[in-house]
């Protein structure tokens, strides 16, 4: 004799739910109560974050070269430096994120995103581990490359300063990395060599006199974006900025994104609970929870149109073609 | 072609294999390759393996080779465990076959050897009740005149003696001689048929002549059959081991596949198509994309010279990226809850046979959902849907009825008087049911007298004789011994007229050693006898006994008499002995002669048998039927028999509302005729609204089988019920194979010996652990203890068997392919370089962990109560036409994947852009979307939720975070510290509720839609069931029922008009599969999978669905 259970006897309690017009009505009558108010406040939200964009990579372009940006970038002998001027257009409470934005650039492409090594990044003494570093592990001679990796290689190398008037804006530079990353990713006793030795040069290069935990730009550099559009956190100005400021900002444009046709941009942004300025989350609220309400009237409509009697009997097929069929 | 058998001659002996029986599969040394072999002719795992194999190549992969490997290595263990234990047990229990003790004859004397060292040509000597070990020619029995019995039931199921005779040429050999005889059989080489050798034997001097003896299949034992009755046989091996007649017959049993498993081999086709598309696709466009732009972007430093095979690496990543569509989790989720579902079979308490103290037990679980799509029954008779028990009930002799009152004769005190004054009508019909049969009584050892009967009519006559005091003591040859009322009476039969279905009667003629009479005793079918009765007799008594009985569905027979005068007896049996030996048309003339003695019989009464029904019969049939389901027949039975058991258990219906037409016929061109007359008939009948049925024995179906085949696929095709008498177990095995050509769905049910083949032959097997042995349980797939729990497992455990699946297969493309879309859409955002977006981690547990355990709880859903499901067995249908497993409901099932991936991945990148956009935040809330819409749909789709399903679809939901809290705390990992993170950012939660929200919101709103105003009739039922199910008061509920039952019995009888004509269209065009096909594609859609509509296509009977 079977032991008797009701798991056995597959009777165990189960709820039933059926789904009633008056059930779901409410479901999205509250789905849209819910999503309305949350889009209007993140909308809100995004609304008070002031950001300001300038794009200057072509802007940086001596006139004469406009032609051939990339003779520009490659000539090591031009002056890299140039000096842009933004107009502050609302009120900017400190502090105030600096970031550049670059579009354009694959930092999630198969062969980058991989070519790194977080052992050799982490261990003085695993520096000869450069797998999966290709093509970037050694420098011709053989001696390990540290930080190894087409990620550090290419690091993003031009740099801005400030100036309100005569007013110097510092630019915080500390703390722009994850805390978790500078303690346990990176490490104190990791210096960089070899780096940027090679034949080819990449991007920006480092002081080997520093560890690579405080190498914040590197750091920041390498927490790879996962689009081809992205900003990454420059460093903070903890002023606060009036309507109608202008800034100057004076910078090296050092990184080469001109032969795929890669756009720069320096933001400047203010941030709120949800971030920056994205109107993304408020919007799309707003409209579900819209369509929810739309839906809920006219599941409403439609059953005082076309009332449907529950379970009736008489809807089922066979029953409801007796004889002559 | 042919054997020659030189008897106990051991210089010939090694020409032909030894007596070892082998059912194993495997040996020690093959079993690793032949398994491997044996799995990897499976599609799946060829694929897996070379995704494994590819995944070495570390220059591809998107994630860690283990990933896959451990997976692959565990399930190939598992199924290999499975098999080894199998055949290690198949191993034991020939091993006990091969070592039993055996006399045999050596060198001139006898000596015990094991069974598996019998060689051709070996004399055996078997003992009473000792089974055959091989196929023997029968050369000396303890018995004077050369005979013995033999129980043949292991091989073809009949469970009455039967009589074998050693050929003419050893007659009168003693024990001595039969030590030393020499001689040869010439033989024909191993076949299967039970039922006919056509082989010589010659004995070489100094043993008499050397003429050449013909031998018969009466002349041989075969293997598995047991010696009765015989105090010793002894014969010459003929055929040993494996080509024994039993050996060549049983047949590898092949492993079945069920409808469901290869429609999802079929789909797993499908999306492998689909995958390789899409790799060639994004492969190609990778290539392009790499050669224009990438090779400008020189941060990812593309080297100019390349290898050759740098041309598919993209192509090969977006292989391995893609590989992840077809879910290897699918093959362990489905072992697990099939093993589940026959679990639930083996506990239910429903399906518990009390009487026997046997559970139901499933002994293949891999194929439970056949069970719900299960087109055509063929079912044994005897045994399955009887109880094998014949009881004698009433009678009514010489115009008395006896046993009216009380339902049992036998207890009917006016019958009891009457046989004790010795009433002359009452001695008269005794002596008929005593004599006029072939039972043989066997004195048991306790001294009680047991009878073996071929027929279990017989059999029930003589027991009620001998408890009315007429006793059948003995009978030798021809001599037969009566006890009645303390006097012995001796008879002595003289001759047998036998029965044939022809005749209808059977009758003896026998002489009283007393008073010197001679007496023609006759039984038989009422039409058969009753004209016979001489002219005068008031026959109105009787007719209206038969009709009577006939309405309460007893089994009647007439029984009459006639007293012989010795001139008339001794000319008639010099033609009858005539007429015997006749060279042609043997069969007519004997009856003819017959004819010529059985007429002016004195009609002494009517006696009437309860073949008793098992409990339940009618009632499972009816609903079963009800359900769409088609019945066959197939019986060893006499066709009179046969219908009878039909009409009573609903299985026909009688005239005028039932029909029943008949294939029969001895020769070729009758049966032709026959066949084309009821094939026309079914054609044309199928407009009015009858039930039609044929009926047709095993000679005309040897016949049809062999020459006619398209002719009777069509009958089967058009014919929902059949009854196939007489026919033998390979027959019932071909009609199975027939019925599995057209693409049916077959299920077969037995309980003896000769249903082993059509057990093992069908979809699926059920066996009847019954009166007849276990043998046909044990070859079963299924074996319950009655009859009537085969709606429970079918309806039941079938239907919610294959509604699980349906569900649990479709899920699992659906979440995988939900990633893989994922996957793909970011491809796009990549470079199409065939980045990963989610690691390996989140990748192998989101098939083990994250999606895979909620989903296996569908083994506790119930889509509608077993009430429901048992008053409304139309709703089979469902599954049956397989309408929540096909392609279009796949489709559905794709596009909501589609759809959902887009929603996830769109949301995710447009609320994590610019400083958000870090990889492995961006790829965990990617993640998180897609198992929180995992969760909804699971808890949507399920239609009842038992704490269980609540617990692991939202325990697993919570585990996930539990899981990825863990792995962010692990420094050295990739995603070191990132849950916190994320869950610390109100926008990764208002992220998720968006997903969420938008990701279910259409697919509920549909489903609500299509449920409330397009719904099915699961639909309905639902809604009936749940909504007022509580307020169903008896009364309403029984004029529900009844309402339900006369619309249906309408339907019923109607439909068939169109369906038999939509069923047959399919095979003109070839194939049933493709009108299923197309009627099921008929609709696609995305957010209701599991609900098909169509609705009002549902009253098919048979396919077309």
């Amino acid at each position: 004799m079977p032991k008797y259970s009701k798991f056995t006897q597959q009777e165990l309690p189960a709820c039933k739910p059926i789904l009633t017009p008056k059930w779901v009505v409410s479901v999205f009558f509250l789905v849209g109560i819910i999503f309305v108010p949350v889009g209007v406040v993140s909308l809100l939200a995004a609304r008070d974050v002031v950001e300001i964009v300038d794009r200057y990579d072509d802007a940086c372009v001596p006139a004469n070269m406009t032609d051939n940006k990339l003779a520009y970038i490659q000539n090591p002998n031009i002056s890299k430096d140039c000096t842009r001027t933004l107009t502050i257009t609302e009120d900017m409470k400190q502090p105030i994120f600096v970031y550049y934005q670059l579009d354009n650039f694959y930092q999630n492409h198969r062969r980058y995103v991989k070519s790194r090594n977080d052992g050799q990044l982490r261990d003085a003494a695993k520096a000869n581990q450069t797998s999966a570093c290709e093509p970037e592990k050694t420098t011709a001679d053989g001696k390990p490359i540290v930080p190894c990796g087409l990620i550090a290689w290419s690091l993003f190398n031009d740099t801005y300063s400030f100036t309100r008037g005569n007013e110097n804006l510092t630019v915080d530079k500390k703390d722009i990395s994850w805390k978790s990353d500078r303690e346990h990713k990176f490490g104190k006793n990791v210096y960089p060599s070899n780096f940027q030795n090679g034949l080819l040069k990449g991007g920006g290069t480092l002081d080997p006199a520093i560890p690579l935990s405080e190498q914040e730009d590197l750091i920041v550099w390498m927490r790879t974006a996962a689009l081809p559009t992205f900003r990454k956190l420059y460093g903070r100005i903890y002023v606060d900025l009036k309507k109608n400021d202008t800034i100057t900002v004076r910078l090296s444009n050092n990184y080469n994104t001109y032969n795929f046709g890669g756009k720069k941009k320096l933001v400047l942004s203010t941030a709120t609970w949800l971030g920056g300025k994205n109107d993304f989350l408020g919007f799309a609220y707003v409209i579900v929870g819209g369509l929810c309400f739309f839906l809920a009237f006219a599941f409403t409509l439609l059953y005082f149109i076309k009332p449907r009697k529950l379970g009736d009997h008489n809807y089922l097929s066979w029953n409801r073609h007796p004889a002559g069929r | 072609m042919k054997r020659f058998v030189y008897i106990n001659d051991e210089s010939y002996q090694n020409d032909y294999c030894d007596n070892r029986i082998s059912n194993t599969k495997y040996t020690l040394l093959n079993f690793l390759p032949k398994n491997l072999w044996e799995q990897f002719r499976r599609f799946m795992n060829q694929y897996f393996l070379l995704i494994a194999c590819l995944q070495l190549w570390s220059l591809i992969t998107p994630v860690n080779p283990a990933s896959t490997w451990g997976p692959l290595i565990f399930i190939f263990a598992v199924s290999a465990t499975k098999e080894a234990w199998d055949d290690y047990n198949r191993y034991i229990s020939d091993k006990q076959a091969n070592e039993k003790e055996v006399w045999i004859v050596k060198n001139g004397t006898r000596k015990h050897i094991q069974a598996q060292d019998i060689r051709v040509g070996n004399i055996v000597w078997i003992r009473e009740n000792e089974e055959v070990p091989c196929d023997l020619v029968l050369i000396g029995t303890s018995d004077s005149q050369g005979i013995c019995h033999v129980e043949t039931a292991a091989l073809d199921g009949e469970i009455d003696l039967k009589t074998r005779v050693i050929p003419s040429t050893c007659v009168g050999l003693d024990c001595e001689q039969l030590h030393k005889i020499k001689g040869v059989i010439e033989c024909p080489n191993p076949d299967k048929d039970i039922r006919r050798l056509d082989a010589n034997i010659r004995l070489f001097p100094p043993f008499i002549d050397n003429d050449i003896c013909p031998l018969t299949i009466s002349n041989t034992l075969l293997q598995s059959c047991y010696l009765r009755n015989t105090e010793w046989a002894c014969g010459v091996a003929v055929y040993t081991g494996n080509e024994t007649k039993l050996g060549m017959s049983r047949g590898v049993p092949e492993p079945k596949l069920t409808a469901m498993d290869a429609m999802i081999d079929k789909l797993t086709g499908a999306i492998f198509l689909f995958q390789i598309a899409v790799v060639l696709v994004l492969g190609s466009a990778g290539n392009v994309w790499k050669d224009t732009e990438a090779r400008k972007q020189w941060y990812v430093k593309y080297d100019d010279d390349e290898p050759w095979y740098q041309i598919c690496v993209i192509p090969l990543r977006f292989e391995l990226l893609c590989s992840i569509m077809i879910p290897i989790s699918i093959k362990v989720s489905l072992d697990f809850v099939k093993s589940l579902y026959a679990k639930f079979i083996d506990w239910d308490e429903e399906m518990y046979d009390h009487e026997t103290d046997t559970p139901a037990h499933a002994a293949n679980t891999a194929i439970s959902e056949d069970l719900g799509q299960v087109e055509y029954i063929l079912t044994d008779k005897t045994g399955t849907l009887t109880e094998n028990k014949m009881i004698f009930r009433r009678c009514c002799i010489g115009g008395t009825f006896y046993g009216n009152e009380s339902g049992d004769a036998l207890r009917d005190v006016e019958l009891l008087n009457a046989v004790a004054n010795s009433s002359p009508h009452v001695i008269k019909f005794l002596t008929v049911m005593t004599l006029c049969n072939t039972v043989i009584p066997i004195k048991s050892s306790s001294g009680a007298i047991l009878y073996k009967a071929q027929s279990q009519d017989e059999d029930a006559l003589v027991n009620a004789a001998s408890n009315l005091h007429m006793v059948l003591v003995n009978k030798n040859g021809n001599n037969a011994e009566i006890h009645f009322n303390g006097r012995v009476v001796q008879y002595e039969i003289l001759d047998i007229l036998e029965f044939t279905s022809d005749r209808k009667r059977m009758s003896v003629v026998v002489l009283d050693c007393e008073s010197g009479k001679i007496f023609l005793l006759s039984k038989g079918a009422d039409e058969a006898i009753i004209p016979c009765a001489y002219s005068g007799q008031r026959i109105k008594t009787f007719v209206d006994a038969v009709d009577k009985y006939a309405q309460l569905g007893l089994r009647t027979l007439c029984l009459g008499w006639r007293e012989l005068e010795t001139e008339e007896y001794l000319e008639w049996s010099r033609s009858f002995k005539e007429a015997n030996s006749a060279l042609v048309d043997r069969e007519w003339k004997v009856a003819e002669v017959c004819q010529k003695l059985e007429h002016s019989l004195e009609i002494l009464g009517v006696s009437a048998i309860e073949d008793r029904l098992q409990v339940g019969v009618p009632e499972t049939i009816e609903i079963l039927r009800q359900s769409g389901i088609n019945f066959w027949m197939l019986t060893g039975d006499k066709q009179s028999t046969a219908i009878q058991i039909a009409l009573l258990c609903n299985l026909i219906s009688s005239e005028p509302k039932g029909q029943l037409l008949y294939i029969n016929g001895r020769t070729e061109d009758e049966v032709v005729r026959s066949l084309e007359r009821v094939l026309l008939t079914m054609r044309i009948t199928t407009s009015e609204p009858k039930e039609l049925a044929f009926v047709v024995d095993g000679c005309a179906l040897e016949i049809i089988l062999s020459r006619y085949n398209e002719a009777f696929t069509e009958l089967a095709v058009l014919s929902k019920t059949a009854i196939c008498c007489r026919v033998t177990p390979s027959q019932k095995a071909q009609l199975v194979k027939l019925l599995k050509s057209c693409d049916y769905r077959t299920l077969a049910i037995g309980d003896g010996g000769n249903d082993v083949r059509m057990i093992q032959q069908a979809d699926i097997g059920v066996g009847i652990s019954g009166r007849e042995g276990l043998q046909a349980a044990r070859a079963a797939d299924y074996s319950i203890g009655k009859f009537r729990f085969l709606k429970r497992l079918i309806l039941v455990h079938g239907r919610y068997s294959y509604n699980r699946t349906a569900f649990l297969s479709q899920y699992s493309f659906y979440k995988s392919l939900l990633i893989c879309f994922i996957q793909i859409l970011f491809s796009f955002l990549s470079g199409i370089a065939g980045t990963s977006l989610f690691n390996s981690v989140s990748l192998m547990a989101y098939n083990v962990f994250y999606t895979s355990i909620p989903v296996l709880t569908t083994v506790l859903d119930k889509d509608l109560s077993e009430k429901t499901v048992m008053q409304n067995p139309e709703i089979l249908l469902y599954c049956q036409a397989g309408r929540l497993l096909n392609p279009s409901t796949f489709a559905g099932w794709f596009g909501r994947s589609l759809y959902h991936a887009l929603v996830v991945f769109l949301i995710t990148i447009h609320a994590y852009a610019n400083e958000k956009s870090e990889m492995e935040e961006l790829s965990m809330v990617a993640l998180s979307g897609s198992i929180c819409l995992q969760a909804f749909v699971v808890t949507l789709e399920m239609n009842s939720l038992t704490f269980v399903q609540f617990l692991a679809i939202w325990g697993n939901f919570m585990a996930f975070y539990i899981i990825n809290f863990f792995i962010s705390s692990i420094p050295s990992a990739g995603m070191y510290t990132i849950m916190f993170r994320l869950c610390r950012q109100l926008t990764y939660w208002v992220t998720l509720l968006l997903i969420s929200g938008v990701g279910m919101g259409p697919v509920l709103a549909l489903k609500y839609f299509r449920y409330t105003y397009k719904p099915s009739a699961i639909n309905i039922l639902q809604k009936a069931e749940r909504s007022f199910g509580p307020m169903y008061t008896l009364v309403n509920l029984e004029s529900q029922l009844r309402s339900d039952m006369e619309n249906t019995n309408i339907s019923f009888s109607t439909t068939p008009v169109k369906n038999k004509a939509s069923v047959y269209e399919p095979l003109l065009s070839d194939s049933p599969i493709s009108s299923r096909r197309t009627l099921a594609a008929s609709s696609f859609d995305i957010f209701q999978p599991a609900q098909s509509r169509n609705t009002s296509s549902y009253p098919r009977n048979i396919k077309a669905n």
